[in-house]
């Protein structure tokens, strides 16, 4: 039983997502649960995976129908995988307790369909990571991707039509990877990652052309997949007008997943050698993750709408992750790695307490933040603590990342990336406390700017509208993760991350 | 004497007691005197543990504690030694002072929000023991951090437009310098030296010996300006912006707290992490000893033109925190020890002066100094204590500024730096210029036109003005008796 926990892993969300199209006459409830049992089996099987990748300290290789690789299909669960897929897991299942009111809400009728493809997503995420084949990998994105779009089209208003723009744009990015994977198979005849990777280190590979073109059209697409800036514009508009579910499923995940998959091809199916001496894109490289960090926080900086907001931050936090993979140094591949996890845990954290204050007050811009201390206290202080580690500030994991990719940068003399890094929280903190002073005094005009000291006017009475119990428990419980992480940065880096820093940087 | 294990779990009550009371002092809020009880309690607490702990330092040892390692190299510690517990001293007692005269002041004015404000007060004051107590520069940065964050609420705490936008410059300072200028700072210096963690004497330092000039000058100036609490120009314009605020912030904050904290963090880092050695061998104490000399002249001129009582202080402030700086940036052990020892004789003058000014408007609501002629007949307890307050920012005996005056001299001599004794004579002119008057219209100055004072005593109340002159009381003590607090100072310097 032990052994088959990485299929399980993929198999129940992707059996749950099948039943799920079936018990429409169950009742709403039943779906609910449904997709509970079979997000918690998938966290169980990923943390039993994790645990034995940590017993024998060595990648966990599942073959399908005990094929071999080549030929056979396989999942390879290592150190870095094995963390990844906890927090897909993990996330998923935080976001489907949350859920409970919001689809209702948002999903009237078809709530059972909903959920079934809610799940589809969620297996074609996990299959991504546990995946050690190059074409499955073309075959689980495209997965997600679909699943995602008939999650996204189902948010109000001009949904569909920024669901339309992503299907092209991600369409186009799915067809780059698929074609720089045709490449790679016409010049190594495989298909499985460890054998390409022992090909490609040939050393007539290394010079080729055709490989250089696959690795580009891999690269590119990952890149449009992660909404790297400038190929980011699709990301906004199709993330902000979702349902709230369908946001804190996708926008934390959707990315962080894509990132991952970047540092598998730059780093596992080719090597740190190839990337950084036979192609020499790096420097490039940083000056694009450099301009998106800090385009992407003003342009979070520009905007009212809160979700809106939220997805240009992840914009910037694309670039920090970017820029940490490619300036060639330990410290920067830590933090990069380190940061998907930071990145995923604080970006659903704020945009769970996002959606339980649009749930609450109905509006979505800035306006509903108005005296949110005084209305929903807990909220509140969650969403304090979210934008506190997208600030930096410790002991919240967003400090620690920044601290690694800060390292790495000073260690590769990369000062550019320094100063967006450094620009990047000083703006995302321009962005935060001016929401923060809203929600914590109010408007100026309802408090009144009369009188030269404060006893003149009492706050405004406030009712106190705290988001129910089901939102409440899985945003704490990401609150606490979120400072957890930052105070166990030293386990997480030693226990996972050192493992799978790549030789030669 | 207790067990060693005590001294163990000492620091950390102190830095955690205004913590632990923070859930307290926020539940009580419908019934204030349980509240302020909290409060009392914690900061009874935090000082008795500090005190404590410096009966121990002074017998020459050094407390360190581990709490979590949170990378490889890196952990959050604590180190309680001579130098911090000078610092940790001072801000704890005035805790208990400052409670005392805030409890008057908010109710003498019926403050709204006055369990926020209690509360923010006990974090602020948990963050400047936890920067007392740091044992590395990524513990000091967590807690000058959170002393920012902590004392946010406290500089808007009016909510209206100007208190807004003092606390939006306050933040923009503070975290600009610290996220901005401090961050990379550290972590190059990690990166460079492979550990944080602060020396443990005053010569050597971390920074590795090979580290090019250019990066050493780059890296010690990110940290002059960044820690913008010190207020050394230009980085001090969120100090009389943030006279905004509730006179205790003010006066506990904004002189002794969060300011002290700046310049507790700058002198730290000079001397445990640059160390004396490097700092003279690349001339960086003199150019610092010249910019803050700037400092000093420059805000006691802008402090002469401001008729804002408080705004005045502030500036005065200002200059004062660049004395703390200037003495440990002329690298002479008696400069040094003037400088270390300014940091509490500053702390208890200019916590009177905040009083009185607080004391001045509950009794009378006046704000401007050229309102306040006469006023000293009316409240001569007040401007008694803002007499001898102001004798002590002079330098003049025997209050206790005269014996930061007189090492800081000293030291400059054994430096040989005239033109610094040039600006320390400027200096005092300027702080007569502008706390002279004072006093002198207050009792022998006529009211203004139109207002007529009965004649009689009417001082603010009872609560606040025994607060006003113990801490007056304890300038002067420190005046004529300076060996308790100079035998910290000489620990860190013989």
């Amino acid at each position: 039983m032990m052994d088959q926990a990485p299929i399980l892993i993929i198999i129940i969300p992707l059996f749950a997502a099948l039943f799920l199209t079936l018990v429409g006459p169950l009742g709403p409830r039943f779906a609910y649960g449904l997709l509970i049992t079979g997000l918690v089996g998938s966290l169980g099987c990923s943390l039993l995976s994790l645990g034995l990748v940590l017993d024998g300290n060595q990648a966990v290789q599942y073959r399908l129908g005990d094929w071999p690789p080549p030929l056979g299909i396989e999942l390879v669960i290592d150190h870095l995988s094995g963390v990844v897929l906890v927090l897909i897991a993990g996330c998923a299942l935080l976001t489907a307790i949350y859920s409970l009111r919001t689809a209702e809400q948002d999903n009237p009728d078809r709530l059972n369909h909903y959920y079934a493809l809610f799940s589809l997503l969620v297996t074609g995420l996990l299959g991504m990571a546990a995946s050690g084949d190059v074409f499955n990998i073309y075959v689980l994105l495209e997965i997600s991707a679909l699943s995602s779009y008939g999650l996204l089209a189902r948010g109000q208003g001009p949904a569909y039509f920024a669901t339309f723009k992503y299907l092209i744009v991600g369409t186009i990015g799915a067809c780059f990877y698929l074609l720089g994977v045709g490449y790679l198979y016409i010049m190594t005849g495989s298909l499985n990652i460890a054998d390409m990777a022992a090909i490609l280190s040939q050393p007539e590979l290394q010079e080729s052309v055709s490989v250089r073109i696959g690795f580009t059209l891999i690269i590119l697409g990952v890149w449009i997949k992660m909404a790297l800036f400038p190929l980011h514009a699709w990301m906004p508009n199709a993330y902000s007008k979702a349902g709230t579910t369908t946001a804190c499923l996708i926008a934390p995940l959707m990315t962080k997943v894509s990132v991952y998959i970047m540092l598998r091809m730059m780093f596992t199916l080719f090597s740190a050698d190839y990337v950084f001496s036979a192609i020499v894109w790096s420097p490039y490289v940083i000056y694009l993750a450099s301009a998106a960090a800090v385009i992407g926080m003003i342009a979070a900086l520009a905007q009212r709408d809160l979700r809106k907001m939220l997805t240009f931050i992840i914009v910037a936090e694309i670039g920090y992750m970017t820029g940490g993979a490619w300036i060639a140094t330990a410290s920067g591949f830590i933090g990069a790695t380190y940061h998907i996890l930071a990145d995923g845990l604080m970006t659903l954290c704020l945009f769970m307490a996002v959606g339980a204050i649009i749930y609450r007050t109905g509006e979505t811009s800035m306006a509903a933040m108005r005296n949110i201390f005084q209305k929903m206290p807990v909220t509140a202080v969650i969403f304090v603590i979210g934008a506190a580690s997208i600030i930096g500030v410790p002991p919240t994991c967003g400090f620690f990342s920044k601290w690694y990719l800060i390292q790495g940068a000073a260690e590769a003399e990369a000062w550019v990336f320094v100063a967006a890094l450094l620009i990047a929280s000083l703006v995302a903190a321009i962005i935060f406390f001016r929401l923060l002073e809203i929600a914590f005094f109010g408007d100026l005009d309802t408090t009144g700017a009369s009188g030269d000291h404060g006893h003149s006017h009492q706050p405004v009475a406030t009712l106190r509208a705290e988001a129910p119990l089901s939102m409440l428990i899985p945003m704490v419980i990401t609150a606490a993760s979120v400072i957890i992480l930052g105070l166990y940065t030293k386990e997480v880096v030693n226990y996972f991350i050192s493992w799978s820093v790549p030789l030669g940087i | 004497m207790y067990s060693p294990s005590f001294y163990q779990i000492a620091p950390v009550i102190a830095v955690c007691a205004s913590l632990a009371a923070v859930p307290l002092i926020a539940l009580s809020g419908s019934r204030p005197n349980l509240r302020e009880f909290w409060t009392f309690l914690a900061a009874g607490t935090k000082f008795a543990m500090v005190f404590s702990l410096a009966g121990y330092v002074l017998a020459g040892n050094v407390v360190e504690v581990d709490l979590i390692r949170v990378l490889p190299e890196l952990s959050i510690s604590f180190r309680v030694d001579s130098f911090g517990i000078v610092f940790a001293l001072v801000s704890s007692f005035l805790w208990i002072v400052a409670a005392t005269y805030t409890i008057g002041y908010m109710r003498g004015l019926d403050e709204h929000a006055q369990t926020r404000f209690f509360v923010c007060f006990a974090l602020s004051l948990c963050a400047a023991i936890g920067v007392a107590f740091s044992g590395n520069l990524l513990t000091m940065y967590i807690f000058y951090e959170m002393l920012s964050l902590s004392t946010y609420p406290l500089v808007a705490h009016h909510q209206d437009l100007e208190g807004r936008a003092g606390a939006r410059k306050y933040l923009v300072f503070l975290l600009g310098g610290s996220v901005g200028l401090v961050l990379p700072a550290l972590i190059i210096l990690f990166a460079l030296a492979g550990t944080l963690d602060f020396a443990y004497n005053i010569q050597s330092g971390i920074v590795p010996e090979g580290t090019g000039p250019t990066m050493v000058v780059i890296l010690f100036f990110a940290f002059l300006f960044g820690f913008a609490k010190n207020g050394v120009m230009p980085m001090h314009a969120w100090l009389p912006g943030a006279m905004v605020a509730p006179t205790p912030v003010s006066a506990l904050l904004h002189a002794v707290a969060v300011v002290k904290v700046g310049v507790f963090c700058t002198t730290r880092v000079m001397l445990y992490v640059f160390g004396i050695d490097l700092m003279a061998d690349l001339n960086l104490g003199i150019i610092t000893a010249y910019i803050v000399s700037f400092t000093i002249i420059m805000a006691s001129i802008i402090a002469l033109t401001k008729d804002n009582l408080k705004a005045r202080l502030a500036y005065s402030t200002v200059s004062q925190l660049s004395y703390i700086i200037l003495g440990v940036a002329l690298l002479a052990p008696a400069a040094i020890q003037g400088g270390i020892i300014h940091i509490v004789n500053h702390a208890f003058a200019k916590i009177t002066l905040f009083f009185c000014a607080g004391a001045i408007y509950v009794a009378t609501h006046k704000k401007n100094i050229s309102e306040m002629g006469g006023l000293g007949r009316v409240m001569p307890f007040t401007f008694g204590a803002f007499a001898v307050a102001s004798l002590s920012m002079i330098g003049a005996p025997p209050v206790a500024g005269f014996i930061t005056k007189w090492y800081i001299l000293v030291g400059s001599l054994d430096a040989g730096q005239m033109a610094i004794i040039l600006v320390l004579i400027a200096s005092t002119m300027l702080n007569v210029g502008y706390f002279a008057p004072i006093t002198y219209k207050a009792f022998f100055g006529k009211p203004p036109a139109g207002v007529s004072y009965e004649p009689g005593i009417k001082e603010a109340p009872l609560i606040m003005v025994v607060p006003i002159m113990v801490a007056a009381t304890i300038s002067v003590f420190i005046g004529i008796f300076p060996g308790f607090m100079m035998q910290f100072v000489q620990m860190v310097i013989p």
